[in-house]
């Protein structure tokens, strides 16, 4: 099982509605927050085009969070989510530093927390409260190594691309572009 | 007129009595719990609502927690407004509950030292108050010079009170400052109302044109999950917008209008059709009057004189009807929500209505719909006392065809220079802060100082509260029971609102208001309840439900009972005067008003100026929602949209704060940051609407960025229905703090 998240940029009006209700559903403290919306614009007025994409923690298969953890903390669970164990974490930081997309924060609590893929809805057979709640059901969830797939089927059939490629993650959260 | 008789309380003595922030729970309830605990699921408890974030009115499940705090609140997947799906207002919904800076108690203007100051006062006395005023205006000058400016279900419990009490001017700035024109330029044309929400066919549409409409900014929740759809299905969207709206960046066709010419495009539009004989001949044929006027009068507007106004060229104006009329009936020309710009909005909207029915999409798949809405029993009263006279008698046939009662004109009826005979001495405010909705705002402050009583009830301290006589703390939705959304939709139904926590502070909801207000005028008799929720069940039991049941359900489903659509071999009857699609109309004619829509130019911003365009943010609802703790941290003050060429020609740098400068010399309170991006042309500028905010008490959105409202002073009001044009102001940048900079 590989689990994945494609997103479908074209879909996406960048409303944020993925970021306030993780915030509820993970009791993120204001302030802090584990998904959050980019806009980029290319091209002079009146050619111009923007891209709108949530983005997140991409649950790299070659994650330098979890390699450079001290205590073991960040580690990979089934399906290849990366997960932070809270009491395990001595809040040292050194993930916050070593994520290329800075997807970690340090919880005021004293760990650093990040996007779970909402592994306890997971749990109950729930998709991640971002993609139950997107309006414009841009955000798919699924496993990558099921090919009837939502996800597998629209990485076959769609233009998609990783976010910074070139360092060598290979993360785990797609855009269709 | 004493000019200080009411000014602007600015340090308010809110909390004097000690109830402010003494809460020390009240940290734990702006979010600094622990985060992501696993929570004793068996203690989660959800109650129905619907949402008051925005008049969407989306059904859902407010979740409380193990405390009984609200831990979030989704959408209901049975409601057709949010199928399951809440925006991030709705998301966002329970930080206008934990709100610090809501407003706790009642409070009531009153001078100490020389000074004046809201002091805490019982809910008692403050009813005392009121009823003893309301009681002095029905005996000088009769119940009817008592008006109510509502929005939103708590004002619906007030509008009971004010019939009871004899007066029928009650008003919602939602009509004449928002989506009016279009209800009379679709009335006219097919004798039917849009309503709310539009029962526009989003879900089946091919072709969808947006005059404007910023859908995704406006985050109207069905209508983007449906845009959303229609772009997986590869509908083409034609957006006209001077800026690249989400909804332009997603579009096959986005056309950068030069801002006050939509009706020239969409007059050469018609040409193309009407010329090409492009339009749905037997719909046309059989349903539609005045198509020979129409001929006649658009043979002149071809796409290359279109072009020499509107800036779009003449290929492209060609090209797009012609795809439009490729994909009708399903071809959508959505009719928008807030209309009112230029003053002719009236005509604009009929010109879309007009384009709509040449491509025959009124009543078809893709195109319109016909909604059906429930039948809900009104809760048995004695009989309301019939009023003496209305907004209508001061208007002596002016506007015959608005709709609706025009806020702005409730105005004029308080202004000292109202010479009529129809005299507004007290105000009742709920749920709107008037001095953001109705522009010229001097000119409401005027009519603010001449009232005997301006009561304000709301949930948050806003511009409007600082000038109330006396101030009542409604509960946020949350908190209470209201009457059940009832509106139009593809399916009748009806959801319910339940409360999910207790009333916080001495806050109270609409409904108890009215009826200990009532008991005090010796009005009970209209309000024979203990509880809203009794009112809700019976209504639910004429109807073969019951909240018991509706607390399980949240939303009511039922049969429809006619065609959604135009049935083929069906003959449509329209509710105009003609009974058909009055492409001339008949209405209008009769008002002495253009029969088919004309293009008028409309003033260019002075050199140095540039037009001052506004709409939403996907995050907010107007002023509502900038100091909500949840959403504010989405987005905490607007920015000024600024072409980049603009920018250099004004040595202004991304990320700089200006003041702005009006055509008539007003300066913004407080400054905004320039946003240098492409998205804009180089004749307006743009920022959301909301913010700016000028109460001190609001403390997280104080004084962050710009109000709009207060630089929108040149106010176009629209001939056939009193609305007012919003769009026709410009703007000059001010680098340097204003030395007359007024913060209040």
């Amino acid at each position: 099982m590989r689990y994945a998240m494609v997103i479908d940029t074209k879909k996406c009006v960048g409303c944020s509605d993925c970021v306030v209700a993780c915030q509820n559903e993970n009791r993120v403290p204001i302030g802090y927050c584990r998904d959050w919306v980019i806009e980029h614009a290319k091209g002079t007025f009146p050619n111009v085009s923007i891209e709108l994409r949530s983005e997140r923690c991409n649950h790299c298969e070659n994650s330098p969070c979890v390699r450079c953890c001290p205590t073991g903390a960040s580690h990979y669970k089934d399906g290849g989510l990366v997960k932070v164990t809270r009491h395990e974490c001595i809040g040292c930081g050194a993930c916050v530093q070593s994520c290329p997309y800075d997807a970690r924060y340090s919880h005021p609590d004293g760990f650093v927390d990040k996007c779970t893929f909402c592994h306890h809805r997971l749990a109950e057979g729930k998709l991640p409260s971002c993609v139950s709640v997107c309006p414009t059901e841009c955000m798919y969830f699924g496993d990558l190594d099921d090919k009837e797939s939502k996800v597998y089927q629209l990485l076959q059939n769609r233009d998609w691309k990783v976010l910074a490629p070139e360092v060598g993650t290979k993360p785990h959260v797609y855009y269709l572009i | 007129m004493n000019k200080s008789r009411r000014e602007f309380i600015k340090l308010s003595a809110i909390g004097a009595g000690g109830l402010v922030l003494a809460n020390p729970l009240l940290n734990a309830m702006i979010g600094q719990v622990n985060a992501a605990e696993p929570m004793d699921a068996s203690k989660i408890k959800r109650f129905p609502t619907y949402c008051e974030v925005c008049f969407w009115k989306c059904a859902g499940w407010v979740y409380t927690d193990e405390k009984g705090e609200i831990w979030k609140i989704e959408g209901n997947e049975d409601d057709p407004h949010s199928n399951g799906r809440f925006c991030p207002r709705g998301t966002g919904g329970l930080g206008m509950y934990n709100d610090p800076d809501r407003l706790k108690t009642p409070l009531m203007r009153v001078e100490e030292n020389g000074k004046q100051t809201f002091k805490e006062v019982s809910w008692d006395k403050a009813f005392r108050f009121i009823a003893e005023k309301m009681n002095k205006i029905k005996e000088e000058s009769g119940p009817e010079s008592l008006a109510l400016f509502k929005h939103g279900s708590g004002g619906a419990h007030f509008g009971k009170l004010f019939k009871a009490f004899g007066s029928k001017n009650i008003t919602a700035p939602s009509y004449a400052q928002c989506r009016g024109p279009r209800e009379v330029g679709f009335n006219t044309t097919f004798g039917s109302n849009i309503n709310s929400p539009e029962p526009v066919d989003l879900e089946n549409t091919k072709c969808l044109v947006l005059i404007g409409n910023h859908i995704g900014e406006n985050m109207h929740n069905s209508h983007v999950q449906e845009m959303s759809k229609a772009i997986d299905r590869g509908a083409t969207i034609i957006t006209v917008d001077p800026r690249l709206s989400t909804a332009a960046s997603k579009s096959k066709y986005w056309l950068p209008i030069k801002p006050a010419t939509d009706i020239a495009l969409l007059l050469a539009w018609m040409n193309v059709i009407v010329s090409e004989e492009l339009y749905d001949k037997k719909y046309i044929e059989q349903y539609a009057y005045g198509l020979e006027d129409l001929q006649a009068h658009v043979a002149d507007k071809t796409p290359e004189w279109a072009e020499k106004i509107t800036s779009i060229s003449a290929d492209v104006i060609r090209q797009t009807a012609r795809e439009m009329a490729f994909h009708a009936p399903a071809t959508l020309i959505h009719p928008g929500r807030h209309v009112t710009w230029y003053g002719d909005d009236t005509q604009r909207l009929r010109a879309m209505a007009m384009l709509n029915a040449l491509l025959g999409s009124w009543g078809r798949k893709g195109g319109f719909y016909f909604p059906e809405k429930a039948k809900v029993a009104s809760y048995p009263h004695p009989g309301y006392p019939p009023v003496n006279w209305t907004w209508k008698d001061h208007l002596d046939g002016t506007y015959a065809l608005a709709g609706s009662s025009i806020a702005n004109v409730f105005v004029d009826m308080s202004h000292p220079d109202n010479e009529s005979d129809y005299k507004i001495k007290g105000w009742f405010v709920v749920g709107t802060n008037l001095i953001s909705t109705i522009p010229d705002t001097k000119r409401t402050l005027e009519a603010i100082q001449n009232l005997d009583l301006l009561v304000v009830v709301d949930t948050m301290p806003m511009e409007i509260t600082g000038y109330a006589d006396i101030i009542l703390p409604e509960c946020t939705y949350l908190e209470r029971y209201d009457d059940m959304r009832v509106s139009p939709n593809r399916f009748p139904n009806v959801a319910v609102r339940v409360p999910a926590v207790k009333t916080k502070y001495l806050s109270k909801p609409s409904d108890w208001i009215v009826r200990k207000l009532a008991k005090k005028l010796k009005l009970s008799k209209h309000f024979n309840y203990e509880s809203y929720g009794e009112v809700i069940d019976w209504q639910l039991k004429q109807m073969g439900s019951s909240l018991a049941e509706m607390k399980e359900k949240g939303v009511l489903k039922m049969e429809r009972k006619s065609p959604m659509f135009i049935e083929a071999d069906d003959y449509h009857e329209f509710g105009t005067s003609t009974g058909m699609i009055e492409l001339y109309s008949l209405d209008l004619e009769m008002e002495g008003f253009d029969p088919i829509p004309n293009y008028t130019p409309h003033p260019e911003p002075p050199t140095g100026y540039y037009r001052l365009n506004y709409g939403r943010a996907p995050m907010h609802t107007f002023g509502r929602t900038a100091n909500n703790p949840n959403l504010n941290e989405l987005m905490s003050e607007n920015s000024l949209w600024v072409n980049p060429f603009v920018a250099a020609d004004n040595n202004l740098e991304n990320g700089q704060e200006v003041w702005l400068k009006n055509q008539d010399g007003v300066v913004s309170d407080f400054p905004i940051k320039v946003r240098v991006t492409e998205r804009i042309g180089k004749d307006n500028v743009y920022m959301v609407h909301g913010f700016g905010r000028a109460n001190k008490k609001l403390k997280r959105s104080f004084g962050k960025g710009i109000s709009d409202s207060q630089l929108i002073t040149n106010v176009m009001v629209d001939p056939v229905m009193g609305g007012t044009g919003m769009r026709g102001n410009f703007v000059s940048f001010v680098t340097d703090k204003p030395e007359s900079e007024v913060v209040s």
